[in-house]
């Protein structure tokens, strides 16, 4: 049996591509009864959205449809990068991921440095427990305690106000929305974070740490010629494919937070997509943004793998 | 074996820190838990942090559960958690099981077909359209559909699904099994903890979404538990607070109402999540290393 289906397939692969998808559908009818659901929804879902993209080219209007809108080719483009607020939402967008990227990055690393430290397995085990809590809770209520914290009476305006400071409404200072927005961040995913670093640190043989106090080495040199050329793959995958991200913030959490006052340090490229397209309805224009940065972070991505995969032989395809 | 002196203090001064972290973690979830426990007119005096709640009433959860928009909130987000997660883990495993089958010819194709839609979207407006179009809008469909597999975890299901021995799929095969009955009986029963990890992933993404409700439901009668959520606590329209109390009593409870609520759509997650914790650890490790 085993032997006459193996005929089959060399049989299948000699012949033309039409008759080798025949071939294919009748061996495998029930995979690919299985698949058309699921090719359904890749393409209704996914591609006919990619499809739709092109009203960045037109102007559409919905009674007209996709189809029947007439071209504007690149006006809306134009539009864009011409306007008052092209600069604006770029350089939030660069300034959020920045600032996430130097601050939000190495703090799952270091957090998973000193619970490697810990020689208590239940401390250890309650620390993470804990830590990774916040990771699951709604961004809705995070934003919702945010803004119940920062706003004027809120708990951190009472200490402010007993060491003698002024109260302030957090939330519609523009100067004080980053840090708000990178450090909230930080705190619900730093213990998620350690997770993929403490496997690659329990991955790392023990012998190495024995023949290196057999060395005379310390803690420190333990960790300089041990630990860290250890995690160093890891680490170079995740640091490239967050710069690989670099221009998509999402637009969920900044616009649970901001408001006009901080529109401008608080507004980033998806956010303005979200409220040109769905608040003013001016569906071309914001397409147009919208495809723009789709193009750039599929760029980031390809560009981020291509270089993983130089530098570690690691890449996600 | 002798410890060392600076050992020492570096042990007790890792401790401190790792201490001093959790509780940053856990003090703001403490701090809305008190709050919500308090009673309302000595929290409305009170300024700065709590130490333990101020007084101890259940006014404020009384009154959050009188509200009908949240028990319609809660009602309508168990639904679509339920039937959500239900397609989620058909179509899923169909997707992992038909793409992890060696025999099938085009499966390197048909899986860039897939993952590519990963990498570029044709971006949220088209996709508003699209759903309109579809004529889903206003009602739960658009919620369920439009999330009905995510690539990611079609990845990490795909990727347990391949380590099955090809023994098992052969002999059942030999026995006449088709492959719908290999998936149900075989391998969807060997595969149990990732189904638990996929699925929970699922769930939670469920639970915790607004963002496609707030676009697509103009019924009040659908709108689940998060978004009524953002009209109390980002919104802050104080009728969806406290429908139905009288308005002093809105203003006197106003602040530990926020918190009760916050409370009361938290606890299922804080309640469920240690026992999973596990589970959520293993699904996040096998897609970190499948990307």
């Amino acid at each position: 049996m085993a032997q006459s289906k193996l005929q089959y397939g060399t049989v299948s692969h000699a012949g033309r591509l039409p008759s080798r998808i025949a071939d294919d559908l009748v061996k495998n009818k029930y995979l690919y009864m299985m698949l058309l659901p699921v090719f359904a929804f890749f393409i209704i879902f996914q591609y006919v959205p990619m499809y739709g993209a092109i009203i960045a080219f037109k102007d559409f209007s919905p009674r007209l449809g996709i189809l029947g809108s007439p071209w504007a080719g690149l006006e809306h483009f134009k539009d864009f990068f011409g306007g008052l607020y092209f600069g604006r939402v770029l350089k939030n967008t660069l300034m959020i991921s920045l600032y996430d990227l130097i601050f939000g990055f190495p703090a799952p690393l270091i957090l998973a440095l000193l619970l490697n430290e810990v020689r208590s397995s239940i401390f250890k085990r309650s620390v993470q427990t804990i830590t990774y809590l916040p990771h699951f809770i709604s961004i809705v209520i995070i934003c919702g305690m945010i803004k119940d914290f920062t706003s004027s009476d809120g708990v951190i305006n009472d200490i402010i106000a007993f060491f003698g400071g002024e109260r302030i409404t957090m939330l519609l200072e523009p100067g004080l929305f980053r840090t708000l927005y990178v450090s909230s961040n930080i705190w619900q995913h730093v213990g998620w974070g350690t997770i993929i670093y403490l496997a690659a640190l329990a991955a790392i043989d023990p012998e190495q740490y024995e023949a290196c106090k057999i060395d005379g080495g310390g803690r420190w040199k333990q960790m300089r010629h041990v630990t860290l050329p250890g995690l160093l793959p890891v680490f170079v995958i995740l640091l490239i494919m967050d710069i690989g991200r670099i221009m998509s913030v999402g637009f969920e959490k900044i616009i649970l937070l901001y408001n006009p006052t901080t529109y401008v340090t608080a507004d980033v490229i998806s956010s303005y997509v979200y409220r040109v397209g769905l608040q003013e309805f001016q569906f071309s224009f914001s397409s147009a943004v919208g495809l723009f940065n789709s193009v750039i972070n599929f760029g980031l991505v390809i560009g981020a793998n291509w270089l993983s995969r130089k530098m570690n032989d690691t890449s996600l395809w | 074996m002798r410890i060392s002196l600076s050992e020492r203090i570096f042990r007790i001064g890792n401790a401190m820190l790792l201490t001093a972290l959790t509780i940053a973690t856990l003090y703001p979830i403490v701090y809305v838990a008190f709050a919500s426990f308090s009673e309302p007119k000595l929290m409305m005096a009170h300024k700065g942090i709590l130490w333990k709640p101020l007084g101890f009433s259940l006014e404020t959860y009384a009154a959050v559960f009188n509200n009908p928009m949240i028990l319609l909130g809660y009602r309508n987000t168990l639904i679509i958690v339920v039937a959500g997660v239900s397609l989620n883990l058909l179509l899923t495993s169909f997707a992992a099981y038909a793409l992890s089958r060696k025999s099938l010819q085009f499966r390197k194709p048909l899986m860039l077909f897939i993952v590519f839609t990963m990498f570029f979207s044709g971006g949220l407006i088209p996709f508003y359209l699209l759903v309109r179009n579809l004529g889903i809008t206003n009602s739960l469909w658009a919620l369920i559909l439009p999330t009905a597999i995510s690539a990611f975890n079609l990845i990490i299901m795909r990727t347990s699904f391949e380590a099955v021995p090809d023994a098992l799929e052969e002999s059942a095969k030999m026995d006449g099994a088709n492959d719908f009955v290999i998936l149900f009986r075989i391998f969807l029963p060997i595969c149990k903890p990732v189904l638990a990890v996929v699925g929970l992933y699922y769930g939670v993404g469920h639970w915790n979404s607004w963002f496609n409700a707030m676009i697509f439901l103009q019924d009040r009668e659908l709108y689940p538990l998060q978004l009524i959520l953002r009209e109390i606590l980002i919104v802050g329209e104080a009728d969806s607070m406290a429908e139905g109390a009288a308005t002093d009593e809105i203003i006197v409870l106003g602040e530990t109402l926020k918190y009760a609520t916050i409370m009361v759509a938290t606890i299922p997650i804080l309640f469920v999540y240690p026992f999973l914790q596990k589970y959520f650890v293993k699904g996040a490790l096998i897609g970190a290393i499948k990307g």
